[in-house]
């Protein structure tokens, strides 16, 4: 090539990675709604305050002011293997509720404001009950507060529960009583006693025994409003002989400056029961100079407490500035089984610190880790992975394997995998691999027709389909475009 | 019709073309043989536009267009084609998934509607016939643990699929043992048209039994230093090429 039209071609690519950069989260649109927001700030004042708009009893303002109090003995840890930009946690606002608006002075809603069902239209979550997706039932979360639970009435008829954590608080107290905090207890860390003080909204899920439930259960949730926390709190909880399938999406607008979503998911599943979760997260990451986006520090634990219990978490992450979470599974029962099924892509700026943990309690235990890293631009991807085989796992058995795939030479990729087995009757695998998508494979792709941004996306697609094969259909779909979509640029 | 005059390319820094000129019309095939490192790959590489080549000098029109003006996958468009002398593995995408996104973006390219998954499975199904390929290597991986032999069968279905008119065969009878070069050549035979031509790259004169060149030409530092008919192949095979380079 001739050098002038070498710099022809290569300015072309500029404006095409530029116009990528620009297009590609089309999630970033901000909805112009009446929005609520209190004073920013946390002390106990907050935190008392979130809890009486909530209207909530007074055993759950103490354990949120417990949860305060051990908080505010803490310091955030920095173990990560991550660049933390500085968060003054009194520069946010720990509640807003853009359905306030819409409600009576008895705090009950009247009707959901027209611009909050556009929004979640717009994101592909119909909330009108006859328009509602058939066979999924969702919970729409904006900001602090749940909008809307669809397919309630027909779920309630099998005694299945599926509505906000607010919601169950009130109609359902002593469940929420009994689960709450028992999985993933206020003092576990840092980010946990932060939401379990002002944890905002989130689903809550109870499948009585011998059901089957006969839909997915989903949640989306989005951030809206400027400068404000999102304290997402999930509860799931799978009685005997049961089965529950629950998916979570999440979105926010772009805005300059960071946001904080820091989660607390617990689940809990009983004897023979069986829970799958899958997660699509693609909060906003930043632009491409590494600008804004969410900071998704969130804790998420399943308790298989009961025998041949299982439970499977599968999470296609490619969204948010920064990633730190472990979801993770306690194999208490016996014959209990836990899988992690990870699809982890960074680019621009992104850092992801994740992975998972598995603590084998029970005997003839069984878990099963499929860790995909993908990383681009001057991202930095890491798993970390804890597989803890106690005394007593007599026969416990664990297979990891994590692989890294790396899209041009300014990016990273780390594994820190730890094992830690008191059980000589164990079986402990850890497999790791690190490879990169060749200048030659690109070239035959091209010399076939392919151009490389649908090579890299078809490359991306097969490595990960392993885990995008766990997804629930509609999700797998959804999933295998958003890694095409997020890496767009990142080859040229 | 493709044409190159004065061609001069650069791999790493070093020049390597130094000014080639050949023209290969409709129909015709050629043969270009050589010495290790005159250039043979390089050539086959500038003329489907692989990056890491820079074309210092000179100029490659096919049919009339500036190819050099072109991206690999315009060249794929218009109908060139090239047989890999190492096809590279690509794990994790299925033969069947590479293959239909190549023939729709194809399609795409000349403005026609991308196949159905039904007819595309159903060309897939002829195709395979065609060219006598085990069933089992389209639904495996892009060329990840295939034999030698396999991967050049491949280039060759995939030659197939794509219904090239021009084709570049980069050394496909290296790592081959007699039946299957045979198999490989016949395949190509099977798949020509009368307007398919071809730059055929090779080493030995047993490819060029099978698959018989109008012309022959002799590559040697970076420059075509003899051109001659069929007959060529022999001499080469028994005399070298240090005779020519006197």
């Amino acid at each position: 090539m001739k050098s002038e039209e070498f710099a022809s071609v290569k300015q072309n690519s500029n404006e095409y990675v530029k116009q990528v950069a620009n297009e590609q989260y089309k999630y970033g649109f901000t909805t112009d709604v009446h929005t609520e927001i209190i004073e920013k700030g946390l002390n106990e004042d907050v935190v008392r305050l979130i809890s009486q708009k909530k209207g909530e009893p007074e055993w759950l303002l103490d354990f949120r002011l417990k949860a305060f109090r051990y908080w505010t003995s803490m310091e955030q840890p920095k173990w990560g293997h991550l660049v933390l930009p500085e968060i003054d946690y009194q520069a946010i606002s720990y509640y807003a509720d853009p359905t306030s608006k819409s409600k009576n002075a008895d705090g009950k809603p009247k009707e959901i404001d027209p611009e909050l069902i556009k929004t979640f239209d717009k994101l592909g979550i119909p909330l009108e009950e006859r328009m509602a997706l058939s066979g999924t039932a969702v919970d729409a979360v904006m900001d602090s507060v749940s909008v809307k639970t669809t397919h309630t009435k027909a779920l309630e008829e099998k005694g299945i529960i599926f509505c906000s954590i607010s919601e169950a608080v009130k109609k359902y107290p002593e469940l929420v009583r009994q689960y709450l905090g028992s999985v993933v207890p206020y003092r576990d860390n840092y980010f946990a006693a932060l939401n379990s003080a002002v944890f905002s909204d989130g689903s809550f899920v109870y499948i009585p025994k011998n059901t089957r439930c006969p839909m997915e259960l989903s949640t989306y949730f989005r951030i809206n409003a400027r400068n404000i926390g999102q304290f997402e709190r999930t509860l799931i909880v799978c009685d005997d002989n049961s089965y529950v399938s629950y998916l979570e999406g999440c979105t926010a607008p772009m805005r300059d400056e960071n946001q904080l979503h820091a989660a607390i998911v617990e689940i809990v599943v009983m004897e023979n029961a069986e829970v799958k979760y899958s997660t699509v997260q693609n909060w906003y990451p930043g632009d491409a100079d590494g600008k804004g986006g969410v900071l998704n520090l969130v804790t998420k634990r399943g308790h298989l407490r009961g025998n041949n219990s299982k439970l499977s978490w599968t999470q296609v992450e490619t969204g948010s500035a920064v990633t730190w979470k472990y979801p993770s599974c306690v194999l208490s029962g016996d014959n209990s089984q836990a899988e992690f099924y990870s699809v982890a892509v960074t680019n621009n700026f992104q850092q992801a610190d994740t992975g998972t943990k598995m603590i084998h309690i029970g005997k003839n235990t069984k878990s099963t880790i499929i860790s995909k890293g993908i990383s681009a631009g001057r991202s930095q991807n890491s798993y970390r992975g804890l597989v803890k085989i106690g005394a007593k796992a007599e026969g416990a058995r664990n297979y990891s394997s994590c692989d890294s795939l790396l899209l041009g030479s300014h990016c990273g990729a780390h594994t820190f995998p730890y094992i830690d087995c008191h059980n000589n009757s164990a079986i402990v695998e850890h497999e790791a691999t690190t490879s990169k998508i060749s200048e030659d494979q690109l070239f035959y792709c091209s010399q076939r027709g392919i151009p490389t941004e649908e090579a890299v996306g078809l490359i991306v697609n097969g490595y990960a389909k392993d885990v995008i094969n766990k997804l629930p259909m509609e999700f797998a779909v959804e999933a295998q475009k958003l890694l095409s979509v997020s890496l767009e640029g990142s080859v040229g | 019709m493709l044409e190159i005059k004065n061609l001069h390319a650069k791999v790493d820094g070093k020049e390597i073309l130094k000014g080639v000129d050949l023209t290969i019309r409709d129909g015709e095939i050629h043969a270009l043989m050589g010495t290790n490192g005159a250039g043979k790959s390089t050539l086959s590489n500038v003329i489907v536009g692989n990056p890491k080549y820079e074309v210092t000098e000179g100029s490659i029109t096919f049919n009339g267009k500036d190819m050099l003006a072109m991206t690999p996958e315009e060249r794929s468009y218009e109908g060139v084609f090239m047989s890999f002398q190492l096809p590279v593995e690509i794990p994790g995408v299925s033969m069947t998934n590479f293959m239909r996104a190549a023939v729709n973006a194809r399609r795409e390219a000349l403005g026609q509607e991308p196949l159905k998954a039904t007819e595309f499975l159903k060309l897939i199904r002829d195709t395979q016939k065609l060219v006598d390929i085990d069933k089992k290597l389209v639904s495996r991986s892009v060329n990840e643990g295939f034999s030698g032999g396999e991967k050049k069968r491949n280039e060759i279905f995939q030659m197939a699929m794509l219904q090239p008119t021009f084709c570049i065969l980069d050394e496909t009878d290296s790592g081959l043992d007699v039946d299957a070069l045979r198999v490989v050549a016949e395949g190509f035979n099977r798949l020509r048209t009368a307007q398919t031509s071809a730059l055929v790259i090779t080493h030995y004169q047993r490819l060029l039994d099978y698959i018989r060149p109008d012309f022959i030409h002799v590559l040697l530092d970076g420059k075509i230093v003899k051109t001659a008919g069929a007959e060529l192949a022999k001499e080469i095979e028994d005399r070298g090429f240090d005779w020519i380079k006197e």
